[in-house]
């Protein structure tokens, strides 16, 4: 009997393995192609000096010394990480808060919850081009909505997008309108799952709607705050799409909206109008986006991972 | 009736055959541009190319503006792209040239070389071998676009001089109307604005300062010239700061503005947009009264071939061809760009004022002397401008980022 299966098992096991292989290759073959092989160029592109559009020399680690600790380099590299940590802040703070807040708030189920999951949801389908040129529209200083409806009240025109202390901002706000009802639905989901008994219970107990807020709700939604934080960390870090919309590839106005992403962008494929391009440089700061991001978000998910089991 | 029919048949295919034929032992080759508005006039002028050489065909493709560079150097890098590119000038063809991608173009392979002046012959020029890459397509001239009906309208006479222009201003202010359309909110023009009125500030002195090493941008002439950029402010639209230059152009066409810093590359465009236009191209404002009109000049770009062309030699014809009168005369009726060739004929009144303009203009300094290595004085002057006019650096600083920022790769401004 043991004689037969072993028998019938192998070829059994040699095609089993070879139909998980026949399935996993195409996906395979798209990782090593789009995003192995480029991922391990930019490291090699990294510690070569590039003459003209060609790599002309190995120079170590010279790439990484410039984008980091020489001027104006390093001047643009640390401006352009600032702007990412606000955004990361902000987004924190103003994007996942309110994305809780309204999370709680349909869990609820007040009247209308449903037509309201669909609205906090809906700019999260529109591609974020869209968002970005709708949102510059909607600021134009002369003929935008917001200040058509703050010229109503007296306020004269405010160049949103033109201002370096309103620019910043005003392209958050754009991508946190874009993207709530991301968090929110992960949020929700996470509140869906906790046992009805124990928000009874809480509430039989006389939790108001903050003690179960606080006490209850936010503890036990842990494993979706760490999605919620992880995915914010890296689109935080990556952010490219709405800034280049909204203020163009030198992050305009001065700098003031400049991040990482645009200043890769800009310095590995140089621009029509600003000048050339250097690849090494450019790899040397994707190298330094990447190596960060990860690090940081390795870190983090054993940070939270451990919070998840505590609470 | 059947032998009539096997012979029409017959005839019909000896001359199918014949057509195939011709067509196989055609060439074609591929041009590549950005200027994919440009793509109705070039097929015309390409068929005009193959009625003179019916043994080449060429193929018009156009990419993306802000993506191009990208688009073209990973062709290039991979062996292919265009058979003919349309490049940019001075220190964006030079990165090309440097690794290898371009053919050098000599009286031998391209005798229209000839016909084109030396300063356009030196936006296709690399420095290090002094060997042209790329045949110059067109001038550009940074400038003032007048509103004549808005002047009219108003009882103004547009200014020549920066006092008029402060007079002028004021006095269209007063009647609702914008005196300057422009605003900060595109980049790549704040550098095209800084450059069109500070030129007349400046003057041909200042340049053969800078270039021989013997000033930097530190020059108090410089930093005076950008201190009058900031009495611009109050003649400049609500919120400047975030007008784009799309923007500005409608409120000049839409005569809510009477004046528009600008470039005759948008002529055409224009005309287009308000065919009921009625508009002048002049010198930005003259220092004093007296002075040389001085608008500000550049070369856009050219013509090159790419050095991994399976048909180097058709595509070299094209380039040669390209470098005519014949081209120059047709290309600047229909694209309203200045031609820099010798001889052409400019029959539009407007162009052929702006041809007069670039007789006494000045060059634009930083495309022309100061985009050929990292940090390009585009760059760090884009970065900086929008800063000085809303206040929050001084001219001072705006200078001396840009001499420092320079000084990186540009000797004669290092130490100082």
């Amino acid at each position: 009997m043991t004689e037969g299966w072993r028998h019938t098992a192998k070829p059994f096991a040699w095609r089993r393995s070879l139909w998980i292989a026949a399935l996993l290759t195409p996906a395979l073959l798209v990782m090593v192609l789009f995003v192995l092989w480029p991922l391990l160029s930019a490291f090699r592109f990294a510690f070569y000096e590039f003459n003209g559009l060609r790599p002309s020399g190995f120079i170590g680690l010279e790439n990484f010394r410039q984008v980091l600790f020489e001027k104006p380099y390093s001047d643009w590299t640390w401006n352009a990480f600032k702007h990412n940590v606000i955004a990361f802040l902000a987004l924190m703070l103003f994007e996942n808060g309110t994305a809780f807040l309204i999370a709680f708030a349909l869990l609820k189920a007040l009247p209308g919850h449903r037509v309201h999951q669909v609205i906090v949801f809906l700019p999260v389908v529109l591609s974020a081009v869209i968002v970005g040129f709708l949102w510059k529209l909607f600021l134009h200083p002369l003929f935008g909505l917001v200040n058509q409806l703050l010229g109503l009240v007296g306020i004269g025109a405010i160049p949103w997008l033109g201002n370096e202390h309103t620019a910043l901002g005003s392209i958050l706000f754009a991508n946190i309108w874009h993207w709530l009802g991301f968090p929110a639905l992960v949020l929700l989901a996470g509140m869906q799952r906790i046992s009805k008994d124990v928000l009874e219970a809480a509430r039989l107990d006389g939790a108001g709607d903050l003690a179960l807020m606080t006490k209850i709700v936010w503890p036990l939604i842990a494993p979706s705050v760490t999605i919620v934080t992880i995915l914010t960390f890296i689109g935080s870090f990556n952010w490219f799409e709405i800034p280049y919309v909204m203020a163009g590839l030198t992050g305009s106005p001065g700098g003031s909206t400049d991040v990482l992403g645009l200043y890769f962008y800009r310095t590995a494929f140089g621009s029509t109008t600003t000048g050339i391009q250097d690849f090494g440089q450019g790899s040397a700061l994707a190298v330094l986006m990447f190596v960060f991001v990860a690090g940081v978000t390795a870190i983090a998910l054993r940070y939270l991972r451990r919070r998840e089991i505590e609470q | 009736m059947s032998r009539r029919r096997i012979g029409l048949a017959l005839a019909a295919a000896s001359f199918a055959w014949g057509f195939a034929t011709s067509l196989a032992h055609a060439t074609e080759i591929s041009f590549w541009t950005w200027r994919q508005e440009d793509k109705a006039a070039y097929n015309e002028l390409f068929a005009d190319f193959t009625k003179a050489n019916p043994d080449i065909h060429v193929k018009f493709e156009s990419f993306p503006d802000e993506n191009y560079p990208t688009i073209v150097s990973t062709a290039l890098a991979g062996g292919k792209g265009g058979d003919v590119i349309h490049t940019h000038a001075y220190g964006w063809l030079e990165q090309f040239v440097k690794a290898g991608y371009f053919e050098p173009l000599d009286m031998a392979t391209v005798p229209s070389l000839a016909n084109q002046p030396a300063d356009a012959l030196v936006s296709g020029t690399y420095r290090a071998d002094k060997k042209v890459y790329s045949l110059p397509f067109a001038s550009q001239t940074l400038g003032l676009f007048i509103n004549k009906d808005v002047f009219a309208k108003a009882g103004l006479t547009p200014p020549t001089t920066w006092d008029e222009f402060i007079t002028v201003s004021k006095a269209l202010k007063e009647k609702g109307i914008y005196p300057l359309a422009n605003g900060m909110g595109t980049s790549w023009f704040n550098e095209m604005f800084v450059a069109i009125f500070t030129n007349p500030f400046l003057g041909p002195d200042f340049v053969s300062d800078l270039t021989s090493g013997k000033t930097t941008f530190k020059d108090p002439r410089y930093v005076a010239a950008l201190g009058k950029l900031l009495e611009l402010r109050p003649y400049m639209p609500d919120g400047f700061e975030g007008i784009d230059y799309e923007t500005a152009g409608q409120l000049f066409l839409s005569g809510k503005a009477a004046m528009l810093a600008g470039g005759s590359f948008d002529i055409a465009t224009y005309r287009s947009q308000n065919p009921a236009i009625n508009m002048d191209f002049v010198a930005p404002p003259m220092a004093k009264a007296g002075d040389t009109p001085q608008a500000t000049k550049f070369f856009d770009g050219g013509y090159a071939v790419n050095s991994k062309s399976a048909s180097k030699e058709a595509a070299l014809k094209l380039v040669n061809w390209m470098g005519t009168k014949e081209f120059g005369d047709k290309f600047s009726a229909l694209l309203g760009n200045i031609s820099p060739i010798k001889g052409v004929v400019i029959k539009d009144e407007l162009l052929s004022h702006v041809a007069k303009l670039n007789e006494t203009a000045m060059p634009h300094i930083n495309v022309v002397y100061f985009r050929f290595e990292k940090p390009t004085g585009s760059e760090l002057l884009q970065g900086d401008i929008t800063k000085m006019m809303s206040g929050s650096i001084t001219p001072d600083q705006l200078a001396a980022d840009l001499t420092d920022g320079l000084a990186k790769w540009y000797k004669p401004f290092q130490g100082k």
